[in-house]
């Protein structure tokens, strides 16, 4: 067990950086997910505690330009509550539907969310469909320096990301989607609320002349990551959304999602769930 | 294990607050044992049941889930702080008129969700309370009547019509 020895709640994003220069640092913003691990621990704090919450450039949504930026800190219901996001990338807000509750809602910050890198993490799919990618922020050589990866790179296993340990996740940004883009969020669990996914699917594509262009296809809790379905996406890209595209579709999954057994259900119940899951999303992306 | 102490300023139910805390103590353990405010209850301690729902900068949080540390330089109200000098407020009193309670521990969660979902949207259905409330469990699973509680407010508010 370390001794916590540092608290740190600065408002500026380089005081912050330089705190995490040394890597010794645990970072929280709503701290809903860092509470149960600590407290039940599976996590150990490090030397400083560092809360992000106070400083203002790593909150907020920008949603004008070509490019959607929503900052690290955002909680999961400013998202939900986002008119501009609403309009831009439904897909998104579909999800904050169905995470936790209001209440967790309220402090958690998708930053937080996907830097827990749970394989079941509620922002990951639609994030994913939306081809995002997240900046992560360091402070080298007297000055900040940031660097973007696509988020599909940024998850390497469960809790685990390519995020160094002095580094920061300052932003979550997409390209605005084509306006002819859809986009779908479908999540399981015994509850609608309060429920870490069984599994979960996200699907985003646009349709021209009657075909499927740029489809991203994502899932969560059937792998060690969030991940894309690759395989899906290629039985999907460029087809008419017909019955046997669809039954294609659905017969890929199993080349993409490898779940496994645990508390939640069996890896039998998820492979099967997957499938449903896949026809009903892309059966009712075909009805609308 | 050790942990560093922080000084802290705060608003809570109204008046200035000022304690040092460890910095990995939550808030509801803040309220309960050094403040004295026992009315905020410790069920789940995993954001998992709402009974330690309080209110912070006008958002309901899961008290078990929030760093002490981070109600620094905010406004904080827990059960304690609804009643007014007048009386109880709405939101307790309806519960008290419709008998919303059986074994009482999931209710002053109950009660200060409630109340910040009334705030936001004061004649709300029974649809949206109970989506509003989807964090607050009762093990004794008297949903029934906190629903027709937040409901009565909600046409004292002047609700049209049931929804």
């Amino acid at each position: 067990m370390q001794e916590i020895t540092t608290y740190l709640a600065p408002r500026r994003l380089d005081e912050a950086l330089r705190a995490t220069a040394d890597g010794d640092a645990t970072v929280f913003c709503g701290g809903t997910d860092l509470a149960p691990q600590t407290e039940s621990g599976v996590r150990q704090y490090k030397a400083k505690l560092l809360s992000l919450r106070r400083i203002e450039e790593l909150g907020g949504i920008e949603a004008e330009g070509h490019e959607i930026r929503i900052g690290a800190t955002t909680t999961i219901s400013e998202i939900r509550r986002s008119s501009a996001l609403a309009e831009i990338a439904p897909v998104l807000v579909e999800a904050t539907e169905h995470f936790a509750s209001e209440q967790i809602r309220n402090a958690a910050s998708v930053g937080g969310n996907l830097c827990n890198a749970s394989p079941a993490g509620d922002m990951s799919p639609p994030l994913l469909v939306l081809g995002a990618a997240v900046e992560l922020a360091c402070w080298r050589e007297g000055a900040v320096r940031t660097r973007r990866i696509p988020l599909e790179e940024f998850f390497l296993g469960p809790g685990k990301t390519a995020k160094l340990p002095e580094e920061l996740l300052t932003a979550v940004v997409f390209e605005r989607p084509v306006v002819d883009f859809v986009g779908r969020f479908r999540k399981s669990g015994p509850r609608p609320a309060l429920e870490i996914s069984t599994v979960s699917v996200a699907f985003g594509a646009r349709i021209a002349n009657g075909l499927l262009r740029g489809v991203r296809v994502a899932m969560g809790a059937v792998a060690p990551t969030p991940l894309r379905a690759r395989h899906v996406e290629a039985a999907l890209e460029g087809k008419p959304l017909d019955a046997a595209t669809i039954a294609a579709a659905v017969a890929a999954t199993t080349e993409d999602a490898k779940p496994i057994d645990d508390v939640r259900a069996s890896a039998w119940y998820r492979s099967h769930l997957i499938q449903v899951f896949v026809e009903e999303v892309l059966n009712d992306v075909r009805r609308n | 294990m050790m942990s560093v102490e922080t000084e802290i300023n705060f608003k809570l139910n109204g008046r200035e607050v000022s304690l040092r805390v460890p910095a990995t103590m939550k808030a509801l353990a803040m309220l309960r044992d050094r403040l004295g405010l026992t009315g905020t209850k410790y069920a789940c301690g995993e954001g998992e049941c709402g009974a330690c729902t309080i209110n912070v900068d006008g958002k309901t949080v899961n008290s078990c889930l929030m760093y002490a540390v981070d109600c620094d330089g905010r406004e904080v109200v827990t059960v304690e702080g609804l009643r007014t000098p007048e009386g109880l407020h709405p939101v307790q009193q309806a519960f008290v008129d419709h008998g919303a309670i059986q074994c009482g521990f999931c209710t002053p969660g109950m009660i200060m969700q409630a109340q910040h979902l009334l705030e936001n949207n004061p004649t709300l259905t029974r649809e949206e309370a109970k989506r509003g409330l989807e964090g607050n469990i009762c093990r004794c699973t008297g949903y029934t009547k906190v629903l027709d509680a937040v409901e009565a407010v909600a046409d004292k508010n002047g609700r049209c019509s049931h929804g």
